[in-house]
């Protein structure tokens, strides 16, 4: 209740903005989590009794009759999220048209308070957390409901919804938290139910593994953001976001050696969230998951985090031009690599993991160049057709996943080999992907091209005399025609020319419910006009403006311009401003113009390109083992290269301490100690005889002893 | 007065003592011992005459002490010998290793 009434305690409210129950927001996924836990508990005792009572079939037998365990959670699950994502949207909406340049911080009560570290339990709004919070809980709703689809003959029902509204809360602390210790807190709760919900189906070893390893290569990079947070703290004596922000002009050199070393701290640490390489190797393995925790963690928030922190530390990282530098590379880096993989992938989850890696890579493109704004605005839109993507395929598996059980047939329902022609059974997933595939193509009008359109327009135009720019701009646009390439291939092959399922299977396949075919739409809309939020200016006054039809012109720039002035300031005094023309010449409206109509072009004969190729069943081709489609399919066999050189070396390792060091040394010095011990005692118990006379002429003797060096 | 119960107190003491090294008797060895108690506790009251009344308090500790012990002596005696069927302390050697 604490939470409660503190939050309404007006704390100076800022600039005329009134926060509308922050802590309300928070706390809502945890009740949930609560309420769904018991009864995931009570499901959980109660399908150990039936086990053990030995009917165990008779589970599938029942399902025509729910029990409370499986119908409160549909209520719930989506319930606190609707209420969240409504609490958000108040706020929001009361922030529209309030200048609020200092963030609202909402302080519960104090956390640690150790010496001269005091670290409050406190909430921060401001127009970053905002848009965070919309996506997080607006996504986050439409994910849930379709889960309740989904996941409906799952007997974890209850479980699963326990820990998606887990993970909500702890992304929310993510986003909220008004210092760094608050995020790390989220930074690590989201961790953990991102690997509990990889591993969800756990009693297969494959997904209890893949969990384990995203949790693993997540730990490396918590080593960098723990580095960064203990340097901030020595350096600032404080963890508060303002305070440092506030401070860090002053307290650190420009590119000086505490700059760049917190930088790069953070950047390893954005590096293992966001699924960047070389840590990237975790999240195409994450899709052992359900497939709407595939949407929801590794898709649109959870792996957003780094590029939340990045645009967070702006300052920090506008300090540090090396730094800076090194989250664009590693960005266009990733973009680049991530893309070539995604066009050898059959799994059509694997195709949409190394995509969103890909897209994850033009975010960090477009934070390490200083278009936060930008970055921000790719998470977004980014958030809506990935997750768009993510549920499409998931409707498509959970299709195939019904016709292949219906004839007991045991091929792979996420293998696209196996599809094609699923346009005519599921009219619905079919058109709504195709609009996230268009929008993550970057066509005009579609929200993709305006979000990634503006990043590769602020690389290629960030540092005008430098050649690193220019390379890294090159490559953001290859990474696009890729893109644009591996997603049609992906819907050519999917809903596409004849299917491939089988005669027996070809009657089962079905649209999905409408709880999933809802967020579905909801989501394509947003796909198609997610965009126009932030349409430049000089586009918009162009023929691309669609005549007045994209209402604001670089809204969502000028909405987040209070939270990246100080970082842009440095920029500008340090750098100088961005060019107003691309590498080899052309303004934005030109090369919009060009990215459309490369990105339209490659869409048209990619579609063709793949059609005209016969594809056939999994079972019956083989995989390519040879030349450049073998190495891309083997993903560079850069997990391969990992097991060989980082994975068996270590093992390899551990396994020496624990025979040698452990068993030998340590073990050796216990036993020894033991063993002579015994030995001394079986000598000295060679004095016993056991006879009480003995003793007692002993004693006596004692006694005399020391009464004689009494009286002497 | 003083000198000669003490010196009763070391006749007693040096009995008991002697009571308990040589004899085999466990009984005979526990009423040595008792001995050895008694004499202290003469040597306690003769020298409360000239101390202080403290001597005669520890004195009616010792007794409690004793009664306490000798019923937890007997006792155990009783169990060794419907065990042994003896009381000679010779034949009780487990109490070693």
């Amino acid at each position: 209740m604490g939470l409660l009434t503190t939050g309404l305690v007006a704390q100076d409210a800022g600039g005329g903005f009134d926060p509308l129950l922050p802590g309300l927001i928070v706390l809502l996924p945890f009740l949930g989590f609560v309420a769904n836990g018991i009864l995931a508990l009570v499901a959980g005792t109660r399908g150990a009794a039936r086990v053990r009572a030995g009917n165990e079939a008779s589970e599938t037998a029942d399902n025509t009759k729910r029990t409370l365990t499986q119908t409160l959670p549909t209520w719930i699950g989506p319930g606190v999220m609707l209420a969240a994502f409504i609490l958000t949207l108040l706020n929001f909406v009361g922030l529209l048209g309030v200048e609020l340049t200092e963030p609202v911080i909402r302080s519960y009560w104090t956390w640690m308070a150790t010496g001269t570290l005091t670290v409050e339990a406190a909430l921060q709004l401001d127009q970053l957390s905002l848009i965070m919070m919309m996506v997080v809980t607006g996504v986050g709703f439409l994910i849930h409901v379709f889960s309740v689809g989904y996941m409906k003959e799952d007997p974890g029902y209850a479980r699963y919804f326990a820990y998606l509204n887990l993970f909500v809360f702890f992304m929310l602390t993510l986003v909220m938290g008004a210092n760094f210790p608050m995020m790390f807190v989220g930074w690590e709760g989201v961790g953990l139910c991102s690997y509990l919900l990889i591993g969800f189906w756990f009693q297969d070893r494959e997904k209890a593994d893949a969990g384990k390893k995203a949790f693993i290569v997540n730990r490396i990079g918590d080593f960098g953001l723990l580095m960064a947070m203990f340097m901030l703290f020595a350096l600032f004596g404080t963890l508060d976001y303002v305070a440092i922000f506030e401070a860090a002009p002053e307290v650190m050199a420009y590119g000086g050696f505490a700059a760049t070393a917190i930088a790069l701290f953070l950047l390893l640490g954005a590096i293992g969230k966001s699924a960047q390489v070389p840590l990237y190797v975790w999240l195409p393995d994450a899709m052992a998951g359900p497939t709407p925790v595939s949407a929801l963690i590794h898709a649109a928030t959870m792996v957003t985090a780094g590029v939340y922190l990045v645009a967070r530390a702006s300052v920090l990282f506008a300090l540090a031009p090396v730094g800076a530098a090194a989250v664009a590379t590693v960005g266009a880096v990733t973009a680049l690599f991530a893309a070539t993989i995604a066009l050898q992938q059959y799994d059509i989850k694997k195709v949409l993991a190394y995509s969103t890696v890909s897209q994850l890579g033009f975010m960090f493109m477009a934070v390490g160049v200083g278009a936060y704004a930008a970055g921000v605005f790719h998470l977004m839109t980014h958030a809506f057709f990935k997750a768009l993507l993510f549920l499409g395929a998931g409707a498509v598996i959970h299709s195939m996943h019904h016709a292949l059980h219906a004839t007991h047939k045991d091929w792979d329902a996420q293998d696209m080999r196996n599809m094609g022609g699923l346009r005519r059974f599921m009219p619905v997933t079919w058109i709504t992907m195709w609009a996230a595939t268009l929008a993550i193509a970057g066509v005009w009008p579609f929200a993709g091209f305006f979000s990634k359109d503006e990043i590769i327009w602020f690389v290629g135009t960030s540092a005008p005399a430098s050649a690193l720019y220019v390379v890294l701009w090159a490559m953001a646009i290859a990474t696009a025609l890729l893109t644009a390439f591996y997603m049609t291939r992906l819907m050519v092959m999917t809903f596409h020319g004849s299917n491939r399922t089988g005669e027996g299977e070809r009657g089962h396949l079905h649209e999905a419910p409408l709880s999933m075919t809802v967020p579905l739409g909801i989501l394509a809309v947003l796909s198609v006009v997610g965009g126009w939020v932030n349409v430049p200016g000089s586009i918009r006054e162009s023929i691309f403006g669609g005549f007045g039809l994209l209402p604001m012109s670089d809204w969502l720039d000028r909405w987040m311009e209070p939270v990246t002035a100080s970082a842009q300031a440095i920029r500008l005094e340090q750098m100088g401003a961005y060019a107003s023309t691309a590498p080899v010449g052309g303004g934005h409206v030109v090369w919009g113009a060009i990215a459309t109509g490369l990105a339209l072009a490659v869409v048209l004969v990619g579609a063709r390109l793949v059609a005209s190729r016969e594809i056939r069943p999994a079972t019956e081709s083989e995989a390519p083992a040879t030349g450049i489609r073998g190495l891309l399919y083997n993903k560079w066999y850069v997990d391969e290269f990992y097991d060989r050189f980082i994975v068996k070396p270590v093992v390899g390792l551990s396994r020496f301490c624990w025979r040698w060091i452990d068993q030998v040394l340590i073990d050796g010095t216990v036993n020894a100690v033991g063993t002579v011990s015994r030995g001394l005692g079986w000598f000295g118990s060679l004095f016993q005889t056991g006879q009480i006379n003995t003793y007692a002429f002993i004693v006596t003797l004692g006694a005399l002893a020391l009464l004689g060096v009494l009286i002497f | 007065m003083l000198a000669e119960a003490l010196v009763l107190s070391a006749i007693l003491f040096v009995i008991g003592t002697t009571g308990v090294l040589i004899r085999r008797n466990a009984i005979i060895m526990f009423l040595c011992v008792e001995l050895q108690l008694n004499a202290v506790n003469l040597s306690f009251v003769a020298l409360s005459q000239y101390i202080g009344i403290e001597g005669q308090v520890f004195v009616f500790f010792i007794m409690t002490v004793a009664a306490a012990e000798a019923a937890v002596g007997l006792a155990i005696i009783i169990s060794i010998f419907r065990h042994y069927e003896t009381v000679n302390v010779d034949n009780f050697n487990l109490l070693k290793w």
